[in-house]
């Protein structure tokens, strides 16, 4: 009886259960000892639904919940398919290093401040973004997501950090007025909000005005949220003021549901994949692309604070799906589904590495860092294994999501776009070789004989994430077989997305 | 009355988009709350104004005649809530900015660009 309940809902409780955990974190917050066993416990038990969802996607599908008494298309519903539940158990996965390395970086007056409740809430929204099968709650979760991540920035309330909330606040409400009334003139168009309804409703669709405005509507917001070009400016400007155990959360988490939103609403809704129904879209996605990889890397090379630095690098590994996605064919899709799900991790690994640094060297300037290789031998193996993996270098995902991209570029006729990112993965592996020989082999500055000690949590913390890409990277075959299934269930049609009966 | 609401949110939009344009953090965000509102008019558009009759089927029928779409309303109580949050947050916000820089010119709040700087000689400014 209750096991029946519990596995009905399921495609809801990777939101439920944070959400429920924030709202006890918020009475508790008097409490900070409480409130951080709650983060624990709430964070362990997302990670163990997530789990289980995607066991159980892999067996039956496609899991659906709706709500309310009101069946699809008429209802909101939440549907897991392969996708949403693999996006889901690395949201968990990132969430549970994260809150590893809070241990020992949040102390209670960052708790006493709300830091579990927002970030709780935070996880809930990006779940709610993978999970959700209508349009219009799409863009709430968004919504959610931007209040919460305003908190988390602004959690010290110093000075650079409201300057860094305007600009974010500033460029994502504006992106989140474009997605809405994209969506409401999605719905006066095609009658429907459920976005496997959606697709039914518009195959076959010439593009009329409506349609395109709406789809262009629709593309520029997410592009704001995913940080392309050249909406992606808000990002390197306002995340480095974030504390760095939630801004490793951001970077790993937040563009990447822009990204989802566009992979989903482009290839399931849109259909770019097959009969596009605005035609010239992935042509448009690959210069988009190729502009975002060239200037965030070019831009990261130029900078000296490590945040910052890797600031530029959370918007140019973003790029790479988004080449997958404008080669628009199964292997691109499926090649991005495996980028994506590479780069939440060790975007949020390396940010972790970046607080260890500055734990260590008491700045976050690179050029007042160094000595890490000979006091931190192990935190320096596990940072230039995060780095190595972003590269692109063997052993790691890294590597193969590389080889799937560009590969799915040259065998779908962009090979400039192949190029492109080959040239940039050069400049990207020079850009982090600046990074190693400054914090990490030059002896340390004359002033700091002795670096201070990294507490284990943050080593540990690293450690997760490191096990995770390497683990991925070993056990390639079963990931991309995963990732394949998951792309066929994308493209073939609405039935499986949405939620369709 | 199609094309009167259409004019309307036309109307609105521009106003929107030359009030967002400003460098005064305060009209930035009349701008982009004047924009929601917009926005929100064109999806009450969305739905036809054919019918005034609300959506409830007598009883004995099975199927609706000529009825508003409830659709549109519920999205726009939804985003008149969630703009009215963002309102508040941005306010407080603008508050904070304006107590600790002492100016509410965009131009002259710079704090977060001067924080890591690659210009400056490695020295915390």
């Amino acid at each position: 009886m209750i096991a029946d309940a519990f596995f009905n809902g399921l495609a809801f409780w990777p939101v439920g259960v944070p959400l429920a955990a924030a709202g006890l974190a918020i009475f508790l917050h008097r409490a900070p000892a409480v409130q951080r066993r709650v983060l624990e416990a709430g964070v362990l038990l997302m990670l163990v639904v997530s789990a289980l969802l995607l066991v159980q996607v892999t067996r039956q599908d496609v899991v659906t919940t709706a709500f309310g008494g009101w069946r699809a298309p008429f209802g909101v519903t939440f549907v897991a398919d392969r996708l949403s539940a693999a996006l889901a158990t690395v949201t968990g996965l990132v969430a549970l290093a994260v809150t590893i390395f809070c241990r020992a970086e949040i102390g209670p007056r960052r708790r006493r401040a709300g830091f579990d409740a927002l970030f709780l809430a935070m996880l809930a929204a990006v779940n709610g973004a993978f999970l959700t099968g209508d349009i219009f709650n799409l863009y709430v979760w968004f919504e959610l997501m931007l209040v919460t991540a305003l908190g988390l920035m602004t959690l010290d309330r110093h000075r650079s950090q409201m300057d860094g909330a305007i600009r974010y606040a500033a460029m994502s409400m504006l992106g989140a007025t474009f997605i809405l009334l994209g969506v409401g003139l999605l719905y006066g168009e095609a009658g429907s909000l459920n976005m496997a309804d959606l697709a039914e409703r518009l195959a076959g669709r010439s593009p009329t005005v409506t349609l395109s405005a709406s789809g262009f509507l629709l593309l520029a917001g997410f592009a704001l949220k995913t940080g392309l070009f050249p909406l992606f400016f808000w990002l390197p400007a306002a995340y480095h003021t974030t504390p760095i155990a939630a801004l490793a959360a951001l970077a790993g988490l937040l563009t990447k549901v822009g990204f989802y939103a566009c992979l989903r609403v482009f290839v399931l809704v849109f259909d770019v994949a097959g009969a596009p129904v605005i035609p010239g879209l992935p042509a448009l996605f690959g210069v988009l692309a190729a502009a975002t990889m060239i200037v965030s890397v070019l831009a990261a090379i130029a900078q000296a604070d490590i945040r910052r630095l890797l600031g530029y690098h959370i918007v140019g590994q973003v790029a790479y799906p988004m080449v997958g996605l404008a080669v628009a064919s199964f292997a691109g899709i499926a090649a991005a589904i495996f980028y994506m799900l590479h780069t939440m991790l060790v975007q949020t690994g390396l940010f972790l590495g970046a607080g260890a640094v500055a734990r260590a060297n008491g700045s976050y300037d690179m050029r007042r860092c160094g000595g890490l290789m000979v006091h931190h031998p192990m935190f320096a193996g596990l940072f230039a294994m995060l780095a190595f993996s972003m590269v692109g270098i063997p052993p790691f995902s890294g590597f193969w999501g590389k080889v799937f991209v560009i590969d799915a570029a040259f065998r779908g006729g962009s090979v400039w776009l192949a190029v492109v990112a080959l040239i940039v993965g050069f400049l990207t592996l020079y850009s982090m070789s600046i990074l190693w020989s400054q914090a990490f082999w030059k002896a340390a500055p004359r002033s700091r004989r002795m670096l201070r000690r990294i507490p284990p949590a943050m080593t540990f913390a690293m450690a997760v994430i490191c096990a995770c890409t390497l683990g991925i990277g070993l056990a390639v075959e079963p990931v991309s077989e995963f990732v394949h299934a998951a792309a066929r269930q994308m493209t073939s049609g609405g039935t499986m997305a949405g939620g369709m009966p | 009355m199609n094309i009167l609401y259409a004019f309307v949110a036309s109307g609105l939009v521009g106003c929107a988009v030359y009030m967002v344009l400003s460098r005064n953090i305060v009209r930035l965000l009349l701008g982009l709350s004047l924009m929601t509102t917009a926005v929100n008019l064109v999806l009450f558009q969305t739905g036809r104004n054919r019918s005034s009759q609300p959506p409830l089927i007598p009883e004995g029928d099975v199927t609706l005649a000529d009825a508003a779409d409830p659709v549109p309303q519920a999205l726009i109580l939804t985003a008149i809530v969630i703009g009215m949050a963002l309102t508040v947050m941005f306010t407080v916000l603008a508050l904070r900015a304006y107590r600790g820089h002492g100016t509410l010119l965009s131009t002259r709040i710079r704090s977060a660009e001067r924080l890591g700087d690659p210009f400056d000689d490695g020295v915390r400014g």
